[in-house]
């Protein structure tokens, strides 16, 4: 289970711009480096990132193998209603992980 | 003639002062600082954001650790330590310190690591190992802000100035000691990159070289081969009297757990 760091505002005055801010565990295995048995380490990396905003799409980043370990995102968002934020990465070998926030919207 | 000698006498006793003076000069207090001081603005904005310090991951990891059962007797860390927020706060601060059993001082890898042998019956982890780190830095981010305050009495010293002398040695091919660059020349740059004064502030740090959290054992086998130097072996003593004059040497600084450098 990766660990993840979310920070989003517990709570927001109507159409504020919101800072969004997040950080998972993923060594981001680039698929280009070589082990000391000189077999070359297979890529294993996250691939997709996505962020629904009461299931509505807000944002979505695509990784390459040039992106370090823990990738931290953040972008920015305005806040229209109160709910759920949720994040969603995934990638190689199945790799999968959700988080949710919740913000309150006055 | 004899004004002459009495020159070059002076002179001679001059240039030794200042061979004396270059060696011992131990930073002063009041210039005593943090790596973190020397790094840019990006980086110290991601070290002071927990939610963007990726070393708090492994914080996180930490405390699911502190929380779980293990061997024989399901025993966690917080079965005998309890909250350790409380428990454990500025405990981190005051290490490595001088250990009864074995009569020389362990820093905390070895003492979380005793207190998995001990107490929980279990293995312990080895160097580097992932919870180890894990834990160390959970423990150690509970001395955040707290002064470095390592004893420093009778029993302690010799090990301090053993500590010292490994730091004044000038060792491998490039024939360097760590005082070389860390006491006399912090500041300077090494390449592209800044000397910090070396204080061991925020271990176990999260470094972007690589890509990980990693120790101060770590830290100083990576300096040593920089140095082109033979390493220590991972329970030489003399990388923990090594670590204790680190400390000894950082007095008075805060803690940072878990600091991040580039």
């Amino acid at each position: 289970m990766p660990r993840t760091l979310i920070k989003v505002p517990a709570t927001a005055k109507r159409g504020e711009i919101i800072e969004i801010k997040t950080l998972i565990s993923h060594p981001m295995e680039s698929g280009f480096r070589v082990g000391p048995n000189g077999v070359p380490i297979p890529q294993d990396i996250i691939t997709l990132f996505t962020c629904t905003y009461n299931g509505e799409e807000i944002f979505r980043a695509e990784l390459s193998p040039a992106i370090a370990a823990n990738p931290f995102l953040s972008f920015f968002t305005i806040a229209c209603d109160s709910g759920t934020l949720a994040f969603h990465w995934s990638g190689d070998n199945g790799f999968a992980a959700t988080e949710t926030a919740a913000i309150a919207v006055e | 003639m004899n004004a002459l000698a009495s020159v070059l006498v002076g002179l001679t006793a001059g240039a030794m002062l200042l061979a004396v003076a270059a060696t011992a000069a131990d930073i002063p207090a009041e210039e005593r600082r943090s790596g973190y001081d020397l790094m840019s603005r990006e980086l110290k904005a991601t070290q002071d954001d927990e939610a963007a310090n990726p070393g708090m991951l492994a914080v996180l990891d930490g405390k699911a650790i502190w929380q779980r059962g293990e061997g024989a007797g399901g025993k966690s860390c917080a079965t005998c330590h309890g909250d350790a927020g409380i428990s454990m706060k500025a405990v981190a601060a005051r290490y490595p310190t001088f250990d009864n059993t074995i009569g020389r001082p362990i820093d905390l890898e070895q003492r979380i690591n005793r207190c998995r042998s001990e107490h929980q019956q279990v293995a312990p982890l080895p160097f580097e190992h992932k919870d180890l780190l894990a834990l160390a830095a959970y423990v150690a981010h509970q001395s955040k802000e707290q002064p470095i305050s390592v004893t420093d009495d009778a029993r302690s010293r010799p090990f301090i100035e053993a500590g010292r002398e490994i730091f004044e040695l000038r060792q491998g091919q490039l024939n360097l000691s760590c005082a070389q660059c860390h006491d006399d020349n912090w500041g300077h740059h090494l390449g592209g990159a800044p000397i910090p004064q070396g204080h061991p502030t925020g271990y176990p740090i999260y470094r972007l070289e690589w890509q990980a959290l990693g120790s101060l054992l770590r830290r100083l086998r990576n300096c040593l081969i920089g140095m082109r130097a033979e390493t220590y072996p991972e329970d030489a003593p003399e990388i923990v009297a090594l670590e204790y004059y680190l400390a000894w040497r950082a007095r008075g600084l805060a803690m940072e757990t878990p600091a991040v450098r580039p």
